[in-house]
């Protein structure tokens, strides 16, 4: 039913996307699909990494470490934008659309203050593509 | 790739704390957000004494220490043509294989608007003009020294050399000096951020100089002092942006002045910087900065070419001309005659744009990776000092035209924030074209306004990019509820404080970017070797 599956990775928070990953990674077996984990990041120097080459690499290593420990295959993709902060939830869907994701396995947060204000990543994504989203919390 | 890293074990973002959600520097964040409130609430409680001080600190300042800021404004210029057009030219912004985030277009739209759009609405029509009476008004002599404000040695009832002296000293002000200052403060930040890998805040470009102490004490009084620099400049350009942008809405429409328009008015610019700063770098701040660009060029053009083009295309050529004929004289940091034209409008002026650059230095820092440092100081300095050399001839020649060919018009008597409007009233479409000029006015702010939220909340996050969006909302607003409160409560006086507070923070910057250029130097050599 799925081919590709893409899992936003946040690697300042990654902790809280290991629930996600393990869900992802279950449903990429039973439906045989490839599996994405996708970095978004820009290229000033923040707390994950330097610059986009230092984040790659952590990235590819998240993923290496991921793969093994679920015995399956996950790429890791780094997409850079100018301003994440703002701009994130744009960045996944334009990277979703162009490799064709069909379903997104995302970490959420209890709904809080800050959310009558913003709408979720996840929101986003439901609202503004035809890809299937699966929300984890 | 990392051999320029600095080997510090400094994690960015190592200090900050996450109350509520958000992602801020401890203690840069309530420092400066403490103080700036205290100030605003001291200025109101207490505005006959306030303004007594602050009608001293701003004269005072400008008046004993403007041989340093001639001196410091020379040797800026000076230091960025020779990291220019040097060997270290040819170092890049991010490494040797980086490659520009933005494409040219969006780079210096985003750049020129950050830096100086809405003081070419206010000052483009006034200030040529202001220097053009009172050089035709000749010298004036008290006790042995100068009274009147005419620059260098003014052109008493010489029409021609007057209206080229008022060129030269408006193009001065305008031109190389000011862009040099943003050029310094933004290559070190970009080239200590991105080279260095280095938290892109002002402290950063200290590393070389004060090592790991710039992760204490010294460096949060750097970044606060930058903090309260750019939001009390910010806070106070929205104050007189307000006010000319009310004052056109009167001419044209015979609109109100009073408090419910500034309130309105002040909350319609806050409210379109917040949604651009939401929407982001990209999808936000660059559109406006494009649009406004775009318009910008659209209202010159028109100005040009249904103006009086043969005298705005002689205006360019002898103004230019002029500029590089006294650019020495204008330069001079001492023996001085013209004191009230150095002091009051040269030394104000460098003040006022060394206290601007934490800004817009950072914000150019912020969207400059994958630019080779030739490339920037070219783009930083050079390009926006041919537009002001243009922008400042096509306006204030035109107004100067109409003054001198009669001497009643209109253009001369107005009030300084509508002389633009009544430049406009003489031409076809004049409605139109004095609607777009507000529309200018407001939409050169709401540019200062978004990436100065952007600014603060970088410098306030540790050097953090991608902290909350919710942050740069309230550094936003914050903005808005300083200038209205303080227009509101205290008038155009207040604002004089607040502008005050703002220039008096250019003088411990001038030490800070003298600072920076030797600090750049070593690194740039270093980094220039390794090619």
């Amino acid at each position: 039913m799925f081919k590709k599956i893409m899992v936003p990775v946040d690697l300042a928070h990654a902790a809280t996307v290991e629930k996600a990953i393990q869900v992802a990674a279950d449903l990429g077996k039973l439906h045989n699909a490839e599996i994405f984990l996708v970095g978004v990041t820009d290229t000033a120097p923040g707390s994950v990494a330097h610059d986009p080459a230092e984040y790659r690499q952590k990235l590819e290593q998240f993923a290496a470490d991921h793969s093994s420990r679920h015995g399956c295959t996950m790429t890791p993709k780094v997409v850079i934008c100018n301003d994440p902060a703002a701009e994130l939830d744009q960045a996944l869907e334009d990277y979703g659309k162009e490799i064709n994701v069909d379903l997104v396995v995302m970490a959420s947060h209890l709904p809080g203050f800050m959310d009558h204000l913003f709408h979720s990543r996840a929101g986003h994504l439901v609202t503004h593509t035809d890809i299937s989203v699966f929300i984890v919390r | 790739m990392d051999e320029n890293k600095a080997k510090t074990d400094y994690e960015i973002g190592q200090d900050n704390i996450t109350p509520f959600g958000l992602d801020i520097h401890n203690p840069v964040f309530l420092i400066s957000g403490i103080s700036i409130i205290t100030f605003v609430i001291v200025t109101l409680m207490f505005q006959q004494g306030s303004a007594e001080f602050f009608a001293w600190l701003r004269p005072t300042i400008t008046s004993n220490f403007d041989w340093l800021f001639l001196s410091a404004g020379n040797l800026f210029v000076i230091f960025a043509l020779v990291v220019c057009f040097s060997p270290l030219g040819r170092v890049r912004l991010g490494g040797q294989d980086a490659t520009p985030d933005f494409g040219y277009v969006g780079w210096f739209s985003m750049l020129f608007a950050a830096g100086m759009g809405i003081g070419l609405m206010f000052f483009g029509v006034s200030e040529p003009m202001s220097h053009f009476a009172s050089s035709m008004g000749g010298t004036a002599m008290e006790n042995g020294v100068r009274t009147d404000w005419a620059p260098l040695g003014a052109a008493a009832g010489d029409i021609e050399a007057a209206r080229d002296l008022a060129m030269a000293a408006t193009i001065y002000h305008w031109g190389l000096h000011p862009w040099a200052m943003y050029a310094v403060v933004g290559l070190g930040l970009a080239f200590f951020s991105f080279n260095h890998k280095l938290p892109l805040t002002l402290r950063s470009v200290f590393y070389p100089l004060l090592g790991e102490r710039v992760w204490g004490w010294w460096g949060h009084a750097i970044d606060t002092i930058a903090v309260f620099a750019t939001l009390f400049g910010l806070a106070t350009s929205l104050g007189f942006g307000t006010q000319q942008a009310l004052a056109g809405f009167n001419f044209l429409y015979g609109w109100g002045t009073g408090g419910v328009a500034i309130v309105l008015l002040i909350a319609v610019i806050t409210a379109v910087a917040i949604a651009s700063v939401i929407r982001g770098l990209d999808g936000g701040v660059k559109v406006l900065s494009e649009l406004n660009m775009g318009l910008a060029l659209l209202l010159l053009a028109f100005v040009f070419i249904a103006g009086p083009t043969g005298d705005i295309v002689s205006t360019i050529i002898s103004g230019a001309g002029a500029y590089a004929a006294e650019f020495i004289p204008l330069s001079m940091p001492f023996g001085r005659e013209d004191t009230n034209f150095s002091q009051g409008w040269t030394a104000f002026y460098w003040a006022w744009w060394i206290s601007w650059s934490p800004f817009v230095g950072m914000f150019i820092a912020r969207v400059s990776r994958g630019r080779s440092v030739r490339e920037f100081i070219i783009c930083v300095i050079l390009v926006p000092t041919v537009l002001c050399i243009l922008w400042m001839a096509t306006f204030g020649g035109t107004a100067l035209s109409q003054v001198i060919a009669d001497a009643s018009a209109p253009v001369g008597a107005a009030a300084q924030e509508i002389k633009l409007f009544h430049m406009l009233d003489g031409f076809p479409l004049s409605g139109l074209l004095s609607l777009v000029g507000i529309v200018l006015v407001l939409v050169f702010f709401i540019t200062s306004s978004d990436s100065g939220s952007l600014v603060i909340d970088t410098i306030t996050a540790g050097g953090k990019t991608d902290a909350p969006v919710s942050q740069r909302v309230f550094w936003c607003v914050f903005e808005g509820l300083a200038a209205a409160v303080l227009l509101l409560v205290g008038g155009a006086e207040a604002l004089g404080a607040l502008q005050a507070m703002a220039v008096s923070t250019g003088l411990p910057f001038t030490l800070v970017l003298l600072a920076m250029c030797v600090s750049l130097w070593i690194g740039l050599s270093r980094a220039a070797k390794e090619l």
